[in-house]
């Protein structure tokens, strides 16, 4: 069996040992990575744990989304 | 050489900054820091109805006008935390996507709460032995089982009470973790730090019990 293959509810409570920030970290460099994110550039290797963040932590996941989604809408208004 | 940036839209973002030199005002004095504040409310306005009517689902009896003045309770507090921590802003982004994110965080906190301003938060440990008996799915197999079994004998026997609350309320009942942590008169950061604790200890405890593959 891998981690694939665990029920999510068991992914949830585990979570992942790969080293993450935590919110505070993450709010801190969300919008330099939203933006990194859109232009395509290595978002993930540039600012290293807040992808594992985003997966643990549902609420910090939903403002990511949102700021995401409003730079989109920006960028086509 | 780093390939070329394939979005126009989207790239200009990176200029935003020598666009938006009105944000300097916000540190002066008189008429144009003025100015510079209401513009600044105008863009967290915006993006404080962007969240809360992206997240209306949640709040069904509201009405539009309710809505509203959650977005505008949002945009002013968002305000409040922008000047104060104008210092802060490193130009690492544009200026307005650092605002923006003040605004989504200040309307998602709104609008979750308001979501569970009604709803009791139960913080009853014993929630948890429910957990072997979410029913039958397509990871419902054996092997499954046993995991299931051994996270359960670690939540209760290696977590703290704390840990143990932490876990149980965001993970298994839903609670969001910013009400949570209102509720018990923490911070969001302070319990991710908790649950970010239970998890680890919750993985050293199904891979010692035979379930090396969890903890990753």
């Amino acid at each position: 069996m891998t981690g694939r293959d665990l029920d999510p509810t068991l992914l949830r409570l585990l979570g992942s040992d790969e080293p993450e920030l935590d919110c505070d970290e993450c709010f801190a460099e969300l919008d330099r990575y939203v933006e990194l994110e859109l232009r395509g550039a290595p978002a993930d290797a540039l600012v290293p744990g807040l992808r594992a963040h985003l997966v643990g932590c549902p609420a910090c996941a939903e403002e990511h989304e949102s700021l995401r989604a409003l730079l989109e809408l920006d960028s086509v208004s | 050489m780093a390939a070329p940036d394939t979005n126009p839209d989207v790239s200009a973002l990176a200029a935003a900054p020598a666009l938006e030199e009105w944000h300097l005002d916000l540190y002066r004095e008189g008429t144009r820091r003025d100015e510079a504040v209401a513009r600044l409310h105008g863009l967290l306005l915006r993006a404080a109805r962007f969240e809360v009517f992206r997240r209306r689902d949640s709040l069904p009896q509201d009405s539009a006008a309710e809505l509203d003045d959650l977005a505008q309770q949002a945009a002013d507090d968002a305000a409040v935390s922008v000047l104060r921590r104008l210092d802060d802003f490193r130009g690492e982004s544009s200026f307005r996507t650092w605002a923006y994110k003040f605004a989504l965080l200040e309307a998602a906190l709104k609008v979750r709460r308001r979501a569970w301003q009604d709803r009791e938060v139960t913080l009853e440990p014993e929630h948890w032995e429910s957990l072997a008996h979410a029913g039958p799915g397509p990871h419902d197999d054996v092997e499954n089982a046993a995991l299931l079994e051994a996270v359960r004998e670690g939540i209760r026997s290696t977590l703290t009470p704390r840990q143990r609350q932490v876990l149980v309320a965001t993970v298994l009942e839903g609670v969001p973790i910013d009400v949570l942590a209102e509720r018990l008169g923490s911070n969001r950061n302070a319990l991710y730090k908790v649950l970010h604790d239970a998890r680890r200890r919750l993985r050293e405890h199904v891979a010692a019990a035979g379930f090396p593959e969890a903890n990753q």
